[in-house]
């Protein structure tokens, strides 16, 4: 540690950026502690770390967007307190947030020059100058095919990723922040993109990568730091660590410990659920899965690449989806949650528990029994015994740990608000459960305790479908895992093709890369 | 995709808003027995000014995805002050167009900052302060009168020539039949548009306003003033509420401060913005399709008028049945707003914004 702090000092001018004794709390949670962190100018410094790892808090601060509790910022040795994207700006430091700084109803010009449009004499936008920088500076992201009088809102995702980046560039930025700018992007598109920032840095621009994809920290990275709860384990150059080591140091523990043991499951299972050649609105091609009773099967592949639409499928969500949904050998035409619900005995936890699967201000006892009440009625009353009964054995089951019934949902951490949207749907007395990345933002320690519930409910008779953006839990938690690309699921692998090498892959549709290094010897 | 049709593609609505105009307007001119004259057009023009001007006025905060309840009140209340101030020697009333111009944009600056710095539903706020409004323009007049400069309200009210009657000047002869029979009301809007909303919509400030209607987060990342945006809406809407109330004035020479006619300019102004073609959850449209879509409303009672009473659609001309019409026009305009629920596919998308 002295050593580290020496030897920062003694290239200072060459810094760009340090972080100093950096924290974060929001409420009671600590998203960051204590974080020491540089980055040198001219290169691409990659951050590595698992969800909730502080990742976003971090770049959050960097960029203006939350002020840390303690602690101070240097931009290019200068002490600063970023109190807006805006201000940071201003100081070169830009960041671009995942499909989040784009304003579909303006124009691409309008949307490059928005921070600082030209202007004419009168002080009015100059709409001609406008024109003539978007469309340099889309030249300069090899994007001079885009029409910047196109609206941004009738481009497609990729293109609108690079419209992210010439807008960025148009800012003059010393450092540029990009926070998963890849995830929405085809491989050729990705390509494309690190093209751009190669070139980047050879103009002696400095980037931070925030990414959770190894492969493109491999391809592109100078430097790399791994972040694990909150705190910064440690920056090293590229190929001074081997991927092993980078994967303990992100997990910072064995991963086979955290999970329960998957049973063999040797007679063939009962089908609860058939899904024939499901297709929607370009999003899920021709999808065909099956899930048997008590297996937990997974959902894999890069974010956004179908994973979330079928769970909403299932439950009823999507209107007019083509194919054949079948619940015990009989097709049902999904039309609402509701029917998910009586008829299906589905029950959704969804992505977003705080919007989707909570009414945070209302009482943990309103929100567990939200879902069961019409099977909680005394005629038209609320039978306030029963529901108070029942609620308790859910608690008591789900080892929820709260203080009172009464208290909002909201005061509950992470891990236990998700335990109580599984209550509340376990409950209703649902046999398929879908999880939609059910642990993100939960400490590990609830993980665990929520592997192990998943692996119990499984075990008396549940039927599971888990997506899950963390592959760890798809290898440690799933009897079989399907990957998805791009609507279609690509490969389904099980028993012990589920491992991280396997699920990488076929998750960038490397498919025939990994045969030939699977024929060769 | 070509220019041309890029151009097309954001500005459709806007002239779907032209054609509703040409083809209600049309059905009327033809109809009407002085169809087609300068009398009839500076009469329809002069009816039409204070909706358009309280339309103008609602369209800025829809932009910004709000909703400003308050316009009609604005508006009345600035009738009530101009039927007290702008009367007397010529600065006198220059005077008092003034202070009615300041005080209509000081009643949308309040608005403006109540919503913004206490980050309060629009709705709710505009509601409220549309009551205070309605209060102060009791106060002001608490029984329909007051006086107006009655030269300048001939000279506003009518065409372009009678401005040089009323004042004296010498009129040139080919003015006379040409420029001169153009209604001032018109000419008076396209001022308003190319002094103010022109320069607006170009503005750092005024595209701010379509940025935070369309994705406020993403304006906010962007680094955009937002809370200036918002506020600048509001103060705006306030001024065009404030010039449609001070033309009311010079149209009726008098002050009324008349609680049901607030609402119902409310309520149209909504129904205009809507048939101009700027989306109700913010970020598309403008002013100048509102200007359309108030002249198509006006345009549509009109038709009433010239209605054959004894014919066998007699009775949409009944003035008893009036009101319900109207009503269930603008309801159509407002649920054909909505017609993008339809093509939602994903159902959690039909919540939230």
């Amino acid at each position: 540690m002295v050593e580290q702090v020496a030897h920062k000092r003694a290239d200072d001018s060459d810094l760009i950026l340090q972080l100093e004794g950096i924290s974060k709390r929001y409420g009671g949670v600590k998203a960051l502690s204590q974080v020491d962190f540089s980055c040198k100018k001219g290169s691409i410094h990659a951050i590595l770390g698992e969800n909730g790892a502080g990742k976003s808090t971090l770049i959050k601060i960097i960029s203006g967007v939350v002020q840390p509790t303690e602690g101070t910022l240097k931009v290019a040795g200068q002490v600063q307190q970023f109190a807006s994207p805006t201000q940071a700006s201003e100081y070169g430091v830009v960041c671009i947030f995942q499909e989040l700084s784009l304003i579909p109803d303006l124009s691409v010009a309008d949307n490059i020059c928005i921070t600082d449009p030209p202007r004419n004499r009168f002080g009015l936008i100059d709409k001609a100058e406008q024109i003539r920088v978007a469309t340099d500076l889309l030249a300069r992201v090899n994007c001079a095919d885009v029409n910047p009088r196109e609206l941004v809102k009738n481009l497609p995702l990729s293109r609108r990723q690079m419209v992210e980046i010439a807008k960025a560039l148009g800012r003059k930025p010393k450092l540029l922040i990009l926070d998963e700018a890849t995830s929405a992007l085809s491989a050729a598109d990705v390509e494309k993109v690190y093209e751009i920032l190669r070139g980047l840095r050879e103009e002696g621009l400095t980037m931070l990568y925030i990414s959770h994809r190894m492969h493109e920290i491999e391809e592109l990275a100078d430097r790399l730091s791994v972040f694990r709860n909150g705190e910064h384990i440690e920056t090293f150059d590229k190929g001074a660590r081997s991927n092993d080591e980078i994967i303990e140091m992100m997990i910072g523990r064995e991963y086979s410990s955290v999970f329960p043991p998957k049973p063999t499951h040797d007679d063939k299972l009962l089908t609860v659920l058939e899904v024939e050649n499901l297709s929607w609105d370009g999003r899920l091609n021709n999808v065909s899965l099956t899930l048997g009773e008590g297996e937990i099967i997974g959902l894999g592949g890069l974010d956004g690449q179908g994973q979330h639409e079928i769970l909403l499928a299932l439950f009823g969500v999507l209107r007019g989806y083509e194919g054949k949904i079948k619940l015990h050998g009989k097709e049902v035409a999904m039309g609402s949650p509701k029917q998910a619900k009586s008829d299906g005995s589905i029950a959704l936890i969804p992505e977003d528990r705080k919007t989707e699967g909570l009414m945070l201000p209302m009482s943990i006892q309103d929100n567990i029994s939200i879902a069961t009440l019409d099977q909680l009625t005394k005629g038209l009353i609320i039978d306030k015994s029963a529901e108070a009964a029942k609620i308790a054995e859910m608690i008591e089951k789900m080892s929820i740990k709260i203080g009172n019934v009464d208290d909002a949902v909201a005061t509950l951490s992470g891990g236990n608000q998700q335990k109580v949207v599984i209550a509340k749907w376990l409950m209703t007395g649902a046999k398929i459960v879908l999880l939609d990345d059910p642990t993100r933002g939960i400490d590990v320690g609830t993980k665990q305790e929520l592997y192990q519930l998943f692996r119990d409910l499984a075990d008396s008779g549940h039927s599971i479908i888990l997506y899950s953006t963390d592959y760890d839990e798809l290898i440690g938690c799933c009897d079989r895992v399907s990957i998805f690309y791009q609507g279609e699921i690509i490969r389904e692998l099980t028993g012990d093709e589920i491992n991280e090498t396997n699920i990488v892959a076929a998750s960038l549709n490397m498919e025939i890369s990994g045969q030939q290094a699977g024929t060769m010897p | 995709m070509s220019n041309f049709k890029i151009w097309m593609a954001s500005n459709w609505r806007l002239f779907l808003a032209i054609g509703i105009f040409c083809l209600i307007y049309g059905t009327y001119s033809f109809l009407h027995p002085a169809g087609g004259s300068s009398r009839l057009f500076v009469q329809n023009s002069n009816e039409s000014f204070v909706l358009i001007s309280v339309a103008m006025a609602q369209t800025l905060p829809v932009l910004t995805g709000g909703l400003d309840l308050s316009v009609g009140s604005v508006m009345t209340m600035i009738n009530a002050l101009a039927s007290n101030v702008v009367n007397g020697s010529p600065t006198e009333v220059f005077l008092g167009i003034i202070l009615c111009l300041c005080s209509a944009a000081l009643a949308g600056f309040i608005n403006g900052c109540i919503i913004v710095y206490g980050r309060l539903q629009p709705i709710i706020v505009t509601l409220a302060t549309g009551a205070v409004f309605m209060g102060i323009a009791l106060f002001l007049r608490p029984t329909p009168g007051g006086e107006v400069d009655g030269d300048l309200s001939f000279a506003a009210t009518f065409d372009l020539n009678e401005i040089f009657f009323t004042y004296g000047w010498p009129l040139p002869e080919w003015f006379e039949n040409s420029l001169g029979l153009i209604p001032t009301p018109v000419v008076l809007i396209v001022i308003v548009v190319l002094v103010i909303w022109v320069p607006f919509k170009n503005s750092v400030t005024g595209r701010g306003c379509y940025a935070v209607g369309s994705a406020e987060g993403a304006a906010y990342m962007s680094g955009l003033n937002v809370d200036r945006s918002r506020l600048a809406a509001y103060t705006l809407a306030g001024l065009f509420a404030g010039i449609g109330g001070l033309y009311l004035a010079l149209q009726t020479g008098s002050g009324n401060a008349d609680i049901p006619q607030a609402g119902a300019y409310t309520l149209n102004s909504i129904a205009a913005v809507v048939i101009g073609g700027t989306s109700l959850y913010g970020g598309i449209g403008g002013v100048v399709g509102s200007i359309f879509g108030a002249m198509s409303l006006r345009a549509i009672s009109f038709n009433f008028r010239v209605f054959d009473a004894d014919g066998p659609l007699g009775f949409i001309s009944d003035p008893l049945l009036q009101p319900l019409f109207e009503g269930s026009i603008l309801l159509i305009a407002v649920s054909a707003g909505a017609a993008r629920v339809f093509s939602i596919k994903n159902r959690l998308n039909l919540f939230g914004s």
